[in-house]
């Protein structure tokens, strides 16, 4: 009895030890993540958990504008860095050549041993000009354009003279406008922002090529901004910007009658946008054989980072495993990147709000589609720029060779410490 | 007196090992009771104060980390001081300024000395209720103005348009003065005045109230010799009541120049960040804001600071100058 009372308490307290050396062995990191991206991180941190027990995840997240002033700041003074960092497609280009971030090629990351399965355009945009890779992309934003048929129909326009090219597009919204009264598209600004995104030779950017050269001068531009006029003039936009209250409205009511945007917009019309029109919009292609995306998001390390072998599992896990991947879809419409979790039964299901449309299959066939696009850190500042030099345009009747070719002084100002 | 001083001998000592800081004549306590005001201040104020100093004459990537700070000299400021952008936000701050400041006072002056004069019991609530904009949240207000003024759905272009399609016999009456369709209040032209017309309903209950205490603190006898004198009650105000508010008009003045030219949220909410189209509704703080963090170039953003505040500063001196000459 006596031995097998000893062997007991020895057996409980090695098991107590070594319970002990497991809990000391366990490693905090920490996620930042902003809303809804967090809460894909938020569904598999139990998964994640379960699968590595001694790595423990604390998530943080702000808001998004919040979330990525204070990465900046972190970034900027080496301090409160977590492990892991999310970034937006809307910062990646910034963050990436900053050099804050780890190299995620280099050993002992070698990313590229998996970056074949993740769709393409997406590691252009977090791969800094010395070709270091910076971020590991999580989900990405298809472009599409969602489009009213009740309206299409009533005006006797189909859906290829529709997305045929823009001068049948511009001609069918002129159609609508006469047929229905109601604008084609919200802004003439949508155009020229996906017209500049297409015909991208190889290397360049949207703005500016690889070796930095200004590509705003060009015939690209100038269509662009031509076809953005030709709209104004023809009276079929509804003049207001994306998210404004004049624009949900006119979703709403369908008097905007189709809106190019992130296949994600899908999920915003059902959700609180239009919850009445069930049925009434579909989803296509953009026209002109137009391929884009529309945000996105990434994992990345920050050079300071404590714990980053832990990180890297972490960042592995959300963005090689098919399940999790397809949770961010179930979730919050977040679209994979991972091109393995695109097969899953899920993308053939109908769509029932979008008139039982296979509409997922169609924005995973844009996804393969979209061009890579080189990034730049003046892009921001080259997008307002160009942003202000329409305006001119579509408000003042001003000449497009004149701004294009003054928007380019002012970038070379702007970006006058190459 | 042996038996009178021995007692307080042992007990002066046990005061002196006992409780270090209660000491007299202890020369560290008074400087480690006041240290947290110097901490907090050095740390919160001064340091990021000059550390803005400094990045003003610095290019800097913020996100590449501290040691990416390369130095440029007077570099930023020329380049801020050249830019039509940065121009066009200081003549817009400007134009905000005036539209929304002028009014303000010129409403609060004789808004204060009527509740002054016509309330007594009601007072406080109805300075309260012209306080509140001032407390509500900036985000709060402009969201709902934004609404108010939206192009299609808007409750101001209800209004308007109905007044200016109101019809007696066929004809649209007040069709001259009143739009008959909807203006839609995001046009360059109207930005501006859209942006002040919130700034001034916000500031002016502020106003009102520093005004009011000021008029509280005229004493009446003033005004009985005027009534002795003859004076009606115009003559009242203009002669005895203003004179008498210039010192609380300096300050009131002083706090709307500093205000209006660091406006920021309302016309950021407004225009949803991107100072509308024409960049018609972009101040210059906005100017700063988008060229730290949408551009990433931290150390032009601290020399537009600096010539923001040398503005500011210049202008609170002619305002002294003008209205605060009395006071010495």
């Amino acid at each position: 009895m006596i031995t097998f009372k000893k062997t007991a308490v020895s057996s409980l307290l090695c098991t107590a030890l070594l319970s002990g050396a497991a809990y000391a062995e366990q490693v905090e990191i920490t996620v930042s993540s902003f809303p809804n991206f967090n809460q894909v991180a938020e569904a598999a941190v139990p998964l994640f958990e379960a699968k590595y027990p001694n790595i423990k995840v604390k998530i943080v997240s702000m808001a998004y504008g919040d979330h990525h002033n204070a990465m900046t700041t972190a970034l900027a003074t080496g301090a409160s860095l977590p492990d892991v960092m999310s970034v937006e497609a809307g910062y990646i280009g910034r963050f990436a050549q900053s050099g804050g971030l780890e190299d995620l090629n280099a050993a002992p990351f070698n990313a590229g041993e998996f970056t074949a399965q993740i769709v393409p355009f997406t590691l252009p945009q977090a791969t800094s000009s010395n070709g270091a890779l910076r971020a590991i992309p999580a989900d990405i934003g298809p472009g599409a354009m969602f489009y009213r048929q009740d309206t299409l129909k009533a005006a006797g326009v189909s859906e290829a003279e529709l997305i045929k090219d823009w001068d049948s597009f511009i001609d069918a919204g002129v159609k609508i406008k006469e047929k229905t009264g109601n604008y084609l598209i919200s802004n003439a600004v949508d155009i020229k922002n996906i017209y500049i995104r297409s015909n991208l030779k190889e290397g360049e950017g949207l703005y500016f090529d690889k070796d930095h050269n200004i590509l705003v001068n060009s015939p690209r531009f100038k269509e662009a901004f031509r076809l953005a006029k030709q709209a104004r003039v023809a009276g079929i936009d509804a003049r207001v910007g994306a998210w404004s209250a004049e624009w949900t409205e006119g979703l709403k009511r369908g008097t905007i009658s189709s809106q190019m945007m992130g296949a994600w917009l899908g999920g915003h019309l059902q959700d609180w946008i239009a919850t009445d029109s069930a049925g009434l919009w579909r989803t296509s292609h953009l026209p002109n054989n137009a391929f884009a995306s529309w945000g996105g998001s990434f994992y990345a390390i920050p050079a300071k980072a404590k714990n980053k072998a832990e990180a890297w599992e972490f960042i592995k896990f959300m963005t090689t495993t098919r399940e999790i991947q397809l949770l961010g879809m179930t979730e919050v419409n977040a679209f994979p990147a991972l091109i393995e979790a695109q097969d899953d039964p899920f993308f053939e299901e109908e769509i029932a709000y979008l008139g039982n449309q296979k509409a997922r299959i169609q924005w995973k066939e844009a996804s393969v589609k979209i061009p890579t696009v080189a990034m730049d850190r003046y892009d921001e500042a080259a997008r307002q720029i160009v942003d202000d030099a329409l305006e001119k345009v579509l408000e003042h009747d001003a000449d497009i060779n004149t701004v294009l070719a003054e928007a380019e002084k002012q970038i070379k100002r702007k970006a006058r410490r190459r | 007196m042996n038996s009178i001083t021995s007692p307080s001998v042992p007990r002066k000592a046990s005061a002196k090992k006992g409780n270090f800081w209660l000491r007299k004549g202890n020369k560290i306590a008074p400087y480690f009771f006041i240290s947290p005001f110097f901490i907090i201040f050095g740390v919160f104020g001064l340091f990021p104060l000059l550390f803005s100093l400094y990045l003003s004459f610095h290019y800097w990537e913020p996100a590449a980390g501290l040691a990416a700070m390369e130095w440029v000299g007077l570099e930023n400021y020329i380049f801020a001081l050249q830019d039509d952008w940065f121009q066009k936000s200081i003549f817009n701050t400007a134009e905000i300024a005036l539209k929304s400041g002028i009014p303000q006072h010129a409403l609060a002056i004789p808004l204060a000395f009527f509740i002054h004069t016509s309330f007594t019991r009601m007072r406080n609530t109805v300075i309260g209720i012209y306080f509140v904009p001032y407390i509500t949240s900036t985000v709060a207000i402009s969201l709902v103005f934004t609404t108010l003024f939206s192009r299609d759905f808007g409750m101001v272009n209800q209004v308007l348009t109905s007044l200016g399609n109101f019809t007696i016999a066929d004809m649209k009456v007040l069709s001259w003065l009143f739009p008959t369709e909807n203006l839609d209040w995001q046009r360059p032209e109207y930005t501006k005045d859209m942006i002040s017309f919130v700034v001034f309903w916000r500031y002016v209950g502020w106003n009102t109230v520093l005004y009011l205490s000021a008029l509280q603190t005229i004493p009446k006898d003033l005004y009985e010799a005027a009534i002795i004198d003859g004076a009606n009650r115009y003559q009242q105000f203009r002669y005895v009541t203003l004179p008498m508010l210039k010192p609380m008009a300096f300050f009131a003045v002083t706090l709307t120049i500093i205000g209006n030219l660091q406006l920021f949220e309302e016309p950021f909410i407004i225009t949803g960040g991107t100072g509308g189209i024409d960049q018609a509704g972009k101040t210059a703080a906005m100017h700063m804001f988008i060229t730290a963090f949408v551009e990433s170039d931290f150390g032009t953003a601290s020399a537009i600071s600096w010539i923001l505040f040398m503005l500011i500063a210049g202008l609170t001196w002619l305002n002294h100058k003008l209205l605060g000459g009395s006071n010495n």
